[in-house]
């Protein structure tokens, strides 16, 4: 292995905790959505993020060098050890919250993959190559259903401009690149995704026209989770999805 | 017992045996998730394995089901190694083995097509045939299956519901 590698392991575990922590809130819908197939669709959304964020984590305890594996990180750490966006923590809402945070997030996790398909850590560009294949297929699903929601009944149009109304100012912090990857965007390891954002604005606008839906005016955006500090959210969901493992250390089965 | 080490040869038709847990009509050579055996000089076995999707919950009885199959044939060390790179896709999937899946009632996956449009507005018409009474009037119920890899869809000739392998 090579040498731990700081600035990288917090990049990575910024990868890894936007799937960890946007699949958990994505499973809280198994058994509930509001069709059978769309509970069969979302619960394999969810295994995809859970399975990215396990290759992502898992990588990430390699580069820190310090014995965690995904498990521990997934499962040890307090919401202040965290990096994922606040976008991914937030409740999952209605059935119009979920759909046009998928649809928000996946857009950008596809250009993300794409960027760092060439990153220069092998393994990287290798999860992310795979990764990216998986996230066309959850942005696809998801656009659909933007347009379907936005332009469809009162109620459901209703429903999908107050989603976006709800989450757009979230969706700055994607693209807000923190300063202590520098030295690792340089180095070709990660991408600089501030470089992301037009490319994003334009296919989201396309689509969410066709939605009849329309951005809120505000240019206000939250930020935080990339450097630990959380909406009271993710406590609350971190105490759910990491009870069985605290209650029990070290168990296998 | 002195015995001389398995060929490379050897070794893949051993894992040609080991079946996929969700598909069993598949191996796990033919769906492509098996990349390459190296046998070393001492009989040890290195398996390169790279994952469907990366949250596929099989790939770990695979890789166990790998394991227990070399040993079953003698094969005193086997370590079994996961690669990202080339990203898995079902065009690996050989003619043969495609015509088993349609035969146990899926329907086979169709050629990976590269797409601009992320969203497009229209869906790009292909239609698969009806594993049970090959008619081509089907239609997508879900992208999603019973499985990360399939793709629910239904027949309007049987009206019977079907499977799809996803094209990825």
């Amino acid at each position: 292995m090579t040498a731990p590698n700081p600035a990288f392991f917090t990049a990575l575990a910024r990868l890894g905790d936007d799937r960890l922590v946007l699949g958990h809130r994505t499973s809280e819908w198994c058994g509930h959505a509001p069709i059978l197939e769309e509970d069969i669709a979302l619960a394999n959304i969810a295994l995809d993020l859970i399975g990215q964020a396990n290759l992502l984590l898992q990588h990430a305890g390699a580069v820190e060098g310090a014995g965690r594996d995904q498990d521990a990180l997934a499962f040890l750490r307090d919401a202040m050890d965290f990096r994922n966006v606040l976008l991914c923590e937030l409740p999952r809402g209605d059935f119009a919250v979920t759909i046009t945070r998928h649809f928000l997030h996946g857009l950008f996790s596809v250009l993300q993959w794409e960027a760092l398909s060439r990153s220069t850590d092998d393994t990287l560009a290798g999860i992310a190559a795979k990764a990216l294949k998986e996230s066309k297929y959850h942005v696809r699903h998801a656009g659909e259903w933007v347009i379907r929601l936005g332009d469809g009944t009162d109620e459901s149009r209703r429903r999908a401009q107050d989603a976006l109304n709800l989450l757009w100012p979230y969706t700055g912090e994607l693209f807000m690149q923190p300063a202590d990857e520098a030295g690792l965007v340089a180095a070709g390891l990660t991408a600089d995704v501030s470089q992301l954002e037009p490319a994003w604005r334009a296919q989201a606008d396309g689509v969410l026209q066709r939605a009849t839906l329309t951005p809120p005016a505000t240019t206000w955006m939250q930020r935080g989770g990339r450097d630990g500090r959380h909406t009271e959210h993710l406590g609350h969901m971190l105490a759910e999805m990491q009870i069985v493992a605290r209650s029990h250390p070290g168990a296998q089965w | 017992m002195v015995t001389a080490p398995a060929t490379r040869e050897q070794v893949m038709a051993w894992l040609d045996e080991v079946k996929d847990p969700e598909v069993p009509v598949l191996s796990v050579v033919e769906l492509g998730v098996v990349r390459d055996a190296v046998v070393a000089a001492d009989g040890a076995v290195t398996v390169t394995v790279t994952p469907t999707y990366s949250g596929c919950p099989a790939m770990r009885v695979i890789e166990e089901s790998i394991a227990e199959a070399l040993r079953l044939r003698g094969v005193a060390q086997v370590t079994v190694r996961t690669v990202f790179t080339p990203a898995w896709t079902t065009d690996w999937i050989p003619e043969a083995a495609r015509a088993r899946l349609e035969v146990y009632g899926i329907a086979p996956p169709g050629p990976t097509e590269p797409s601009d449009e992320l969203v497009p507005l229209r869906r790009a018409t292909a239609t698969l045939r009806c594993p049970w009474c090959k008619s081509t009037a089907t239609s997508q119920t879900s992208e999603f299956g019973s499985t990360a890899c399939k793709a629910l869809w239904h027949c309007s000739s049987c009206l019977q519901p079907f499977e799809a392998f996803k094209s990825i």
